[in-house]
């Protein structure tokens, strides 16, 4: 495993283009663009002010940045770096923006939701959308990139829009039974879409690309409910999880729920491996704590650590949300499946430092990662089963069937890792920390406890 | 004595009449005196001394005053006294009476007492009895209470806990409400102020897109005119989308219903195994013989049917049917199994009745049969293995293959025999010949030495009669004999070894002690007989000519058998 140097960035806004050959950094208001093998800075941009948010278009030519603050977008092309565009959506401010599948048109919603304007690239066309949802996930392009699902909220009820991507043409509008639609978002073969309601209600629809209700699921009333939605990338279940700390996995011939994955404090009775990180601290008065290594700040802050098995029963420490705050910090937030749709890896959040990781073949618990601090962020390999995990500090935790490793990022001063993500060969991963970034090379696999 | 009697009587009389005991009693009491008077002969006029004496005894036994003393001379009786004794015991009597009369009194009066007591106690049994049961009763309503109490408070538990997580929901439900409409107030407001500032600020800031120069689509076609077709093909598009998942999914389900179908059908069958092949064993199901029949052989329909076509099974009927069939035999073998559980844990509790006996003794026999089947089965395997080795080591049978090696062995033996002699005749012929050779060669140097003393005898004689015609005769001879031998080893040169041609080359004279060639020999041997004539010289040279070619084949003939000996035992080797 190799380390890159350490990097500056903004706004964690670090993206690998989509062919996996460039690396799109935002340092304050410029745009730099890297090869992601050798790091070197390829191109430079200079946007008007800082940006707030960056992505490249699908076909890696086209990097958009957006300052929500000036209201303006800035497109800039790689192949020609002296084509500019420039939108700018004036006083009606903007709040989001995106690329369209084709990466030719981009998507600005205004302040307040008030519409959704569709800029296009080719012709400087502009299309208006009414009534957009302001909502968790009120946007979805299914994966061929052939529709978009827009959410709607139109005389107090929920509608959604089908539109066509070729020429944004509304194929189909309807209404769903939803009280307050929170999100939407395509089953991955792009036939289903998943609508789920608002937390106050625990309702998931099922609708068919034609717009036909297919099914309705509702695990229980009154208590709060669906938290997180995510399909598997075989379309063959949907995993919802709700503030009760349970997962439900839904099948695609019934929609009915095959199993729900429990998460309790005290794990007992499970095949499953628990490991547990134990930090290996130096002792005090050892030769170790040199004057050195003092001034150097490794050995304080970067304790070396390691993963334990440890035997059942095995207690998770659970932090009690507060019953008087909205959105209690409770329930599973975060789902993530594995590319093979293997495994499901999932987070309870009254249980913040542990991540359950469930095998979907025997939908059964296969492991347990419980973290010395909150863990922040976790992102499959898009190629194979490994799950890579951080947990703001300086390490970087990599789980596979064959066991869990605990990698020092080995940067001077210290690097909190805050956020990775993958990179789409499954190669390497860029490691974000609050202002820095750090690209880490898998050569091998290594796989040691 | 007459007390007794008398008390019992009174006893008697006091349960039938308690009126006037007294009376009867002293009516009694004087004929049983009488009686007892009557009876006993006390007094009579010949003992009446002891008589008085034994009265005297009496009644001051009684405490009175004696009846007769010897005082008094006189035999007769002082009537005085007497009268008074009798005054006395009949007040006694009176006083005994008296008392009599108040005990039986008393004891009636305890008589009553104990019914009373016997009356009340049993009274106050039955009241206790009852009260007892009402008691119980009680203890028991008072139980039912209670748990009817505990079960209500452990309902309101419930309840309350219900109450407690409902409220909790409707705080959370509530506390999430008033976060919204924060936010949404909060964005109230801010669309206020914007609203509020666009009025104010004059100048709109409109959209506006600057780009350099348009880029072309992503896909390089030209975009289309929105019109009704392209509706219509985006429509058809997302159904052919559809329609292909649905195919897809359709496909896999159908693969998916075929294998779980053939399972099924396997499971089927291997059930309908089974217990056609318990059915001889169980004994006492006859009825379910009957039913099994008949139901076999609606499953060797079915089997039978279903082996034909499977597009048949697609209909309802017949899947149907099948789940049915396989429930059915499910779940005989279920009972089947249920019933061997119980045989054998009865087995092992060591109860053996007639119909246990019957089932486990043809279980074992079925054990039995099994074992020997496997035995029989080792034992067959292990024969193969033998075989099949045997056939890997050697072409044929063991004994075949001794037999055959010996068989080669002599063979081998036998031409090698033939070989030796063979060669041992070659050996003697050569032998034969070398000491012909030898011999011939002795005798050619005696002849020789004699030719030469002669020679020189004659030179002697020709130089003591020198004339110069004669010597030259002779010379051309000898030169003409050396220079036929010279041309004669030439002709020869391949056959002869070398050292002899050299010998022969060198010193045409001395004849070397060493064999020589055959056909040297022969040549020397023919040259005998040849001075005489050209012919034999032809023939010599025939004769030279088949003795070289003798030689030749028999050399030939010995490296033939060299070779074939070689090849042989290289054969014999393999």
């Amino acid at each position: 495993m190799n380390f890159s140097e350490v990097f500056k960035q903004t706004n964690q806004l670090c993206k690998v283009s989509p062919d996996g050959k460039y690396l799109a950094t935002c340092v304050q208001y410029r745009l730099v663009v890297r090869d992601v093998s050798t790091l070197q800075i390829l191109q430079l941009y200079t946007c008007l002010d800082q940006v707030s948010h960056m992505e490249w278009s699908s076909d890696s030519l086209f990097i958009l940045c957006a300052m929500y603050n000036r209201g303006l977008v800035q497109v800039w092309s790689l192949e020609q770096p002296d084509w500019h565009c420039k939108i700018d959506e004036g006083s009606i401010g903007l709040v989001s923006s995106r690329w369209s599948p084709d990466g030719r048109h981009i998507l600005n919603t205004t302040e307040f939701h008030l519409r959704v304007t569709v800029w296009s690239l080719c012709t400087k066309a502009v299309s208006y959308i009414k009534y957009p949802k302001a909502c968790q996930k009120g946007v979805d392009f299914s994966r061929d990139g052939r529709y978009m699902a827009l959410a709607e909220r139109r005389d107090c009820k929920d509608y959604v829009c089908v539109f066509v991507c070729d020429d944004w043409h509304l194929l189909r509008h309807f209404e769903t039974e939803t009280q307050d639609l929170a999100g939407l978002e395509w089953s991955p073969n792009g036939c289903v879409l998943a609508v789920w309601d608002s937390c106050l209600e625990y309702k998931v629809l099922l609708y068919s690309l034609d717009g036909r209700l297919l099914s309705t699921y509702s695990a229980y009333e009154w208590s709060l409910g669906v938290k997180s939605v995510s399909w598997s990338p075989s379309s063959q279940f949907l995993a919802i999880g709700s503030y009760d700390e349970k997962v439900r996995i839904l099948n695609h011939i019934t929609w009915k729920k095959i199993t729900q994955l429990e998460h309790p404090a005290v794990i007992d009775n499970t095949k499953a491996t628990v490991y547990k990180e134990v930090e290996k601290r130096p002792g005090v008065g050892s030769d170790e704590m040199s004057l050195h290594s003092i001034t150097m700040g490794t050995t304080l802050f970067n304790t070396q650590s390691k993963y334990e098995i440890c035997p059942l029963p095995v207690q998770i420490p659970v932090v009690k949300p507060d019953p008087d705050r909205a959105n209690p910090k409770i329930g599973i937030s975060v789902l993530a499946f594995s590319s093979d749709s293997r495994y499901l890896a999932t987070k309870n959040d009254n249980m913040a430092t542990a991540v359950w990781v469930w095998d979907m073949q025997k939908m059964s618990l296969e492991a347990v990662l419980e973290q010395t601090s909150a863990v922040r962020c976790f992102q499959w390999d898009p190629q194979r089963p490994r799950l890579a995990l951080c947990t703001g500090n300086t390490k970087l935790y990599l789980w596979s069937p064959g066991g869990c490793v605990s990698v020092q990022v080995p940067t001077e001063g210290g690097f909190q890792v805050q956020s990775l993500n993958w990179h789409c060969s499954g190669n390497s991963l860029i490691l974000l920390g609050k202002d820095q970034l750090c690209l880490c090379y898998m050569d091998t696999d290594q796989e040691d406890k | 004595m007459p007390e007794s009697s008398v008390v019992k009587d009174i006893r008697s009389s006091s349960v039938e009449c308690r009126t006037s005991p007294l009376r009867q009693f002293s009516q009694s009491s004087l004929p049983l005196h009488r009686n007892s008077y009557a009876l006993s002969t006390f007094c009579a006029e010949h003992n009446v001394q002891e008589c008085l004496s034994h009265i005297n005894q009496e009644v001051s036994s009684f405490g009175l005053p004696p009846v007769w003393t010897e005082q008094d001379g006189s035999s007769e009786l002082n009537i005085v006294a007497v009268l008074n004794c009798m005054y006395d015991l009949i007040q006694l009597h009176r006083r005994g009476l008296r008392t009599l009369e108040n005990m039986e009194v008393e004891q009636l009066k305890s008589n009553s007492n104990v019914d009373y007591l016997q009356l009340t106690s049993t009274r106050l049994k039955e009241q206790l009895e009852i009260s007892k049961r009402e008691n119980t009763g009680l203890l028991e309503r008072e139980r039912q209470l209670q748990l009817k109490v505990k079960s209500l408070q452990n309902c309101l538990k419930n309840e309350k806990e219900e109450v407690q997580k409902l409220q909790n929901i409707i705080a959370s439900r509530a506390s999430q409400y008033n976060h919204e409409m924060k936010r949404k107030e909060r964005e109230f407001n801010k669309l206020k102020e914007r609203l509020n500032q666009l009025l104010v600020d004059k100048k709109e800031k409109k959209q506006a897109i600057d780009v350099l120069n348009n880029i072309g689509r992503a896909d390089g076609k030209r975009s289309l005119w929105k019109t009704e077709k392209t509706e219509a093909k985006h429509e058809g598009e997302m159904y052919k989308t559809l329609l292909s998942d649905y195919d897809s999914r359709q496909r896999e389900l159908l693969m998916e219903n075929a294998e779980l179908r053939k399972v099924l059908q396997q499971m089927k069958k291997d059930m309908v195994s089974i217990l056609s092949a318990r059915k001889p064993a169980a004994k006492g199901d006859k009825h379910e013989h009957g039913g099994t029949q008949a139901a076999s052989e609606e499953e060797e329909d079915e089997v039978f049917d279903s082996s034909k076509e499977s597009v048949e099974l697609y209909c309802v009927h017949a899947r149907e049917k099948l789940t049915n069939s396989i429930r059915l035999q499910w779940r005989r073998l279920k009972s089947h199994v249920e019933r061997l559980d119980s045989q054998v844990s009865l087995a092992q509790t060591g109860e053996t009745t007639n119909t246990d006996a019957v089932p486990r003794e043809t279980h074992e026999e079925e054990m039995d049969r099994l074992k020997l089947e496997i035995q029989q089965c080792k034992d067959f395997i292990q024969a193969q293995q033998q075989l099949l080795q045997q056939q890997l080591s050697s072409p044929c049978d063991e004994e075949a293959a001794s037999l055959l090696s010996d068989g080669y062995m002599l063979q081998e033996k036998e031409r090698l025999g033939e070989e030796w002699k063979t060669l041992e005749g070659q050996r003697k012929i050569f032998e034969r010949e070398r000491r012909n050779f030898t011999e011939a060669a002795i005798r050619l140097s005696h002849e020789r030495k004699a030719f030469e003393e002669d020679r020189a005898t004659w030179l002697k004689h020709q130089f003591l009669n020198l004339s110069p015609f004669s010597d030259s005769k002779k010379p051309s001879l000898s030169k003409s004999k050396s220079a036929f031998l010279i041309s004669e080893t030439g002709a020869s040169a391949a056959v002869a070894p070398e050292k002899l041609v050299k010998h022969q080359a060198e010193s045409p004279r001395c004849v070397p002690l060493t064999s020589p060639s055959t056909a040297d020999l022969y040549r020397t041997l023919c040259l005998i007989p040849e001075d005489s004539s050209a012919k034999p010289k032809r023939q010599t040279e025939h004769a030279e000519e088949s003795s070289i070619f003798c030689a030749k084949v028999r050399l030939k003939r010995w490296d033939d058998i060299q070779d074939r000996s070689l090849a042989q035992e290289k054969n014999s080797s393999i």
